[in-house]
């Protein structure tokens, strides 16, 4: 059903020195440890990040919950901040979809899309043979995943020994991991004025609309990125 | 089960649709597009400078722990880490450590 080869060959990406483990694992820790702080107990924990998986929607989470935010308004507010993994999705998934492989795969292991699972995803998918491209994604998808739910647990653990310096420390790994792995994927003209601009136009626009920022911001640019790309 | 705990789980649930939602109406809208297409290299650059925007705004109008630090220290420890990245191979494990320290130290001393 799955074939094993390319299984662990995916799996296998959380190890060596391009390896997310230490990003995602930082990041993971530092959910564990606030959705202890807001009450919720070790299960609950677990549960959030083995059906959510994607870090600004669990921060959302845990702020709208703490100010006591409707249902309603909890959704809207994660599916706006999630609403990324829409494009992340239409430009990963066309290279994965092989008519000889099962649909199921792809509506089940879409659930691993997230930024670390992507970008090594997107840095590696051309040395995969397209029928098996599907199976790497979800070695690689359950590796990066399986990561981010121990980190929960050491987090939620660990919790009463992280002081404040320790979480601001931790935080920060997140975005310099993906800074770094954005900046080792600036290889073409297109790809590297996307990413330019977005980080310029993103906080520009956070001026306009704070809570839009991102997708306007990233909207603008990657669609000037394009034009650009393609009419020079 | 308590109403708090129940309310917790269905803040979860509810959180993970909103989530899934995205990545499910992606999956959808891949079925139609191919990977040569224009519309894919579109889709392709808007997901890179989405994620560029959403990195971007964690390092300079943080939320949570993060904005307790100053934004010029932040953006220096982002700087030092992309610096060392490069100087290292593409070595990734190098930076993230470092900047965890760094931010940290500098952060209780400065």
């Amino acid at each position: 059903m799955i074939n094993s080869k390319y299984f662990f060959q995916g799996f296998k990406s959380i190890k060596g020195l391009d390896s997310p483990a230490l990003a995602l694992g930082a990041s993971f820790i530092a959910i564990g440890a606030l959705l202890k702080n807001i009450g919720f107990n070790i299960e609950q924990s677990i549960f959030s990040t083995f059906l959510t998986y994607a870090l600004p929607g669990s921060l959302v989470m845990a702020e709208s919950f703490l100010i006591g935010a409707s249902l309603i308004n909890i959704f809207l507010a994660v599916w706006l901040v999630n609403t990324r993994l829409y494009p992340m999705t239409v430009s990963l998934m066309p290279l994965l979809l092989h008519k000889s492989q099962p649909r199921w795969k792809y509506y089940l292991s879409c659930h691993f899309i997230a930024v670390s699972a992507w970008l090594i995803m997107k840095k590696n998918y051309q040395s995969i043979e397209k029928k098996h491209r599907i199976d790497f994604w979800i070695g690689i998808g359950t590796g990066t995943w399986s990561i981010a739910i121990a980190s929960t647990i050491i987090g939620f653990l660990a919790s009463d020994y992280l002081n404040k310096d320790m979480m601001i420390g931790l935080a920060i790994v997140n975005p310099v991991y993906f800074t770094c792995m954005m900046v080792g994927a600036m290889k073409s003209l297109q790809i590297s004025l996307s990413i330019i601009l977005g980080a310029i136009l993103g906080p520009a626009f956070f001026f306009i609309s704070p809570e839009w920022s991102v997708l306007y911001g990233g909207a603008s640019a990657g669609t000037i990125a394009y034009f650009i790309g393609e009419f020079k | 089960m308590s109403e708090m705990s129940s309310n917790i789980i269905v803040v979860i649930l509810v959180t993970s649709f909103a989530t899934y939602l995205s990545r499910f109406l992606g999956v959808v809208s891949s079925e139609k597009i191919k990977e040569t297409s224009k519309i894919f290299k579109w889709f392709n650059c808007i997901a890179y400078s989405v994620l560029a925007a959403l990195i971007a705004r964690m390092v300079i109008f943080p939320a949570g722990e993060l904005a307790e630090s100053g934004v010029v220290i932040r953006l220096l420890v982002v700087a030092v880490s992309v610096v060392m990245f490069l100087f290292t191979k593409k070595n990734l494990v190098y930076p993230t450590v470092l900047s965890a320290i760094l931010l940290s130290l500098l952060n209780s001393y400065l």
